[in-house]
């Protein structure tokens, strides 16, 4: 039939436009995006926000009633004896476990690219921390820092830095204590760290590697030149991630310590909780961890930056 | 300037055999190329002699040395990669210098040679940007002035060209053979694109399945093709194959033209040419078919130059001509070129 014998009654409808609903971007895209938004606002935003209602109040575990008093919780907050403790402890606690982490995982990370047999054994155990529900590698670390059954004592003992039947006591100095709660975050986080820089350096072409070598580059200048500084954006993206969730977490001196002995371990985010939830004054526990919060979003601004910049180029 | 050679160099990944004992020697300041389909073994090859792999037998030797077992900047050597491998955190200036600060090359004294590597390849104007802030033929060029600015004894360039853009590519050939005329050093080539290989090289190694096929000048591998693959593999369209009496006669599309337009001459072989089809581009008319009277199954391209004005059609039959002396005789079971005589011979 052609164009012309075609009369105005013969055009027909196309197929439902139900059908193609999805296509559209203006309702595909917010329907996809609800979910995570709905989350973000349930379990991030809402507790926020009530930290900084908190924050400025009176309001403790006892009364519900909220009476605005200004900036008077945090100069609680930082005039307590133990708040100045608790700051250094955290930053303490951060950077050597941080550093400890960054190299371990450098390390680890060449290692795991490296090609050897039963690699994918050795990427298992590796990897084995991060899959471990926290309570169970909790039972696991506070049998090996008991103070009589652990199995450090026994390697103590055969290279004669403690007497026979000697134990060091982890948990009950404070050096020793800080020690042990720095290992535990360390071994925490190095599985995640590890698996980020792996990533890193399998995206570096292996031609560059190559033209390094032929350039005359040995090991350490191959190391040094190319390979880590290739490497560095991938590093501060997973040091940075590293120290969000160091900075933040009170698992570790929970789980280990319980912020003793005394108060020698104890942390911003475990003080807050002490403070707030045990000790019951809610007002006071919430500008403790209100008092993370510059940190924090310094180190989102520079995290996004770093996203962004990745997106460019 | 040295030779490179290659003894019964032998390379295998688990089962398969990557390069499978090649005999080869470069001669003192030759471009050679080494053209072969992709997986023929060619970059693996080309690997083996910078030091990049090991080979599981046999030697490679650079300048009467053998180099087998040093690593490769022990050798002298250098290397442009597919990609070009310029060291994306560093600026040109820094990629160029790289290899001079490896070989422990005061700091003082690396400008000036930096300097003179770049103005060699023109991109003196350049040594402050990045590799990303550069087009593929700038990089191109950092990536041969990094190779240039040790002064090696061997160039190893391992597909260069094909990163660029088709009318870059021609340009690009021209600068890079120019560029290897003036600094002399020895030079390996490997690339699939039998055009580079005919333009640029002194002669070619055509490569399959990890064994050399044929090593010569452009001119014997394109006329005196050592066996069929030699003789299907270069060439565009490729040499046309026939079954006659047992032999497979060969012969390039080109020379295949319509006796009306070449005239009756001694020693030509005239066929009965059907064709089924006729593509212009231009310059040349493709005109495909087959040949009923001989080979009724083979297809037969033949490539006439504009200047043939012949006409010719769909369903026609058309006297077509070879000369004797374009004719190629193959054996059939194993492929490789035999006399005209012999093959002439009935089993």
């Amino acid at each position: 039939m052609t164009v012309a014998q075609r009369s105005a009654g013969e055009i027909t409808m196309g197929p439902r436009r139900e059908r193609y609903l999805l296509d559209r971007e203006r309702l595909l895209g917010p329907a996809l995006m609800a979910p995570a938004v709905v989350y973000l606002i349930l379990v991030v935003g809402y507790p926020l926000v009530l930290a900084f209602l908190y924050a400025f109040s009176d309001v403790t575990t006892g009364s519900q009633s909220l009476h605005f008093v200004g900036f008077q919780t945090f100069v609680a907050a930082v005039k307590d004896p133990v708040f100045l403790t608790t700051l250094r402890n955290t930053f303490v606690f951060t950077a050597i476990s941080q550093a400890l982490v960054v190299i371990l995982s450098t390390v680890l990370a060449f290692v795991l690219t490296a090609n050897f047999h039963g690699r994918w054994f050795v990427r298992f155990l590796v990897l084995l921390p991060w899959t471990t529900p926290v309570a169970l590698s909790a039972v696991i670390w506070l049998w090996m820092l008991d103070s009589i059954f652990s199995p450090f004592d026994w390697f103590a003992q055969l290279l004669g830095i403690v007497p026979p039947g000697g134990h060091i006591v982890f948990l009950g100095q404070s050096d020793l204590a800080m020690g042990s709660v720095i290992a535990l975050q360390t071994w925490r986080i190095l599985p995640l760290a590890t698996v980020i820089l792996m990533a890193g350096l399998s995206a570096i072409p292996a031609e560059v590697s190559d033209a390094a070598e032929v350039d005359g580059a040995g090991f350490w200048r191959r190391l040094f030149g190319i390979t880590l500084p290739l490497l560095s954006p991938v590093m501060t993206v997973a040091l940075l991630f590293g120290i969000v969730f160091t900075f933040t977490d009170m698992a570790a001196v929970f789980v280990l310590t319980g912020g003793g002995p005394g108060n020698a371990t104890q942390v911003l985010a475990s003080w807050a909780f002490y403070k707030g939830i045990s000790g019951g004054n809610l007002a006071v526990g919430a500008a403790d961890a209100l008092i993370m919060f510059p940190v924090l979003l310094g180190l989102a601004v520079i995290l996004l930056r770093i996203a962004s910049r990745a997106e460019v180029s | 300037m040295a030779v490179v050679e290659t003894k019964s160099l032998r390379k295998e990944f688990g089962h398969t055999m990557a390069v499978d004992g090649i005999d080869l020697q470069t001669d003192e300041g030759e471009y050679l190329v080494l053209l072969g389909p992709s997986g023929c073994g060619k970059t693996t090859l080309l690997r083996l002699i910078a030091g990049l792999e090991h080979p599981s037998h046999g030697d490679v030797l650079i300048g009467g040395q053998v180099v087998t077992h040093l690593p490769p900047r022990a050798r002298q050597i250098a290397m442009v990669f597919q990609s070009y491998a310029l060291y994306p955190h560093k600026t040109v200036f820094a990629n160029i210098a790289f290899p001079l600060a490896a070989t422990g090359m005061p700091r003082d004294q690396r400008p000036e040679k930096v300097r003179w590597a770049a103005s060699r390849l023109g991109i003196d104007g350049l040594l402050d940007r990045r590799p990303r802030q550069l087009s593929g033929g700038e990089r191109q060029r950092v990536a041969l002035a990094r190779a240039l600015v040790r002064e090696p004894q061997v160039f190893l360039l391992d597909e260069p060209l094909s990163n660029l853009d088709a009318k870059l590519r021609s340009s690009a050939r021209d600068e890079l053979k120019e560029f290897q005329q003036r600094v002399g050093i020895t030079t390996i080539y490997v690339t699939h694109d039998q055009v580079e290989a005919m333009g640029l090289g002194d002669r070619i190694a055509v490569l399959n399945e990890g064994k050399i096929q044929q090593i010569g000048t452009p001119d014997e591998i394109y006329h005196h093709p050592a066996n069929t693959f030699v003789a299907t593999f270069v060439g565009s369209p490729p040499m046309n194959m026939l079954t006659r009496d047992g032999k497979l006669l060969g012969f390039r599309p080109e020379q295949f033209l319509p006796a009306s337009a070449v005239g009756e001459r001694p020693g030509q072989m005239v066929f009965d040419f059907a064709v089924t089809r006729v593509e212009n581009l231009g310059s040349d008319r493709y005109v495909y078919g087959h040949l009923p009277g001989v080979d009724p199954e083979a297809k037969v391209i033949a490539k006439l130059p504009s200047t043939v004005t012949t006409p010719v059609y769909v369903g026609d039959r058309v006297p077509f001509v070879v000369s004797g002396g374009d004719l190629r005789y193959f054996n059939q079971q194993t492929g490789t070129l035999t006399a005209a005589g012999e093959a002439e011979v009935k089993p």
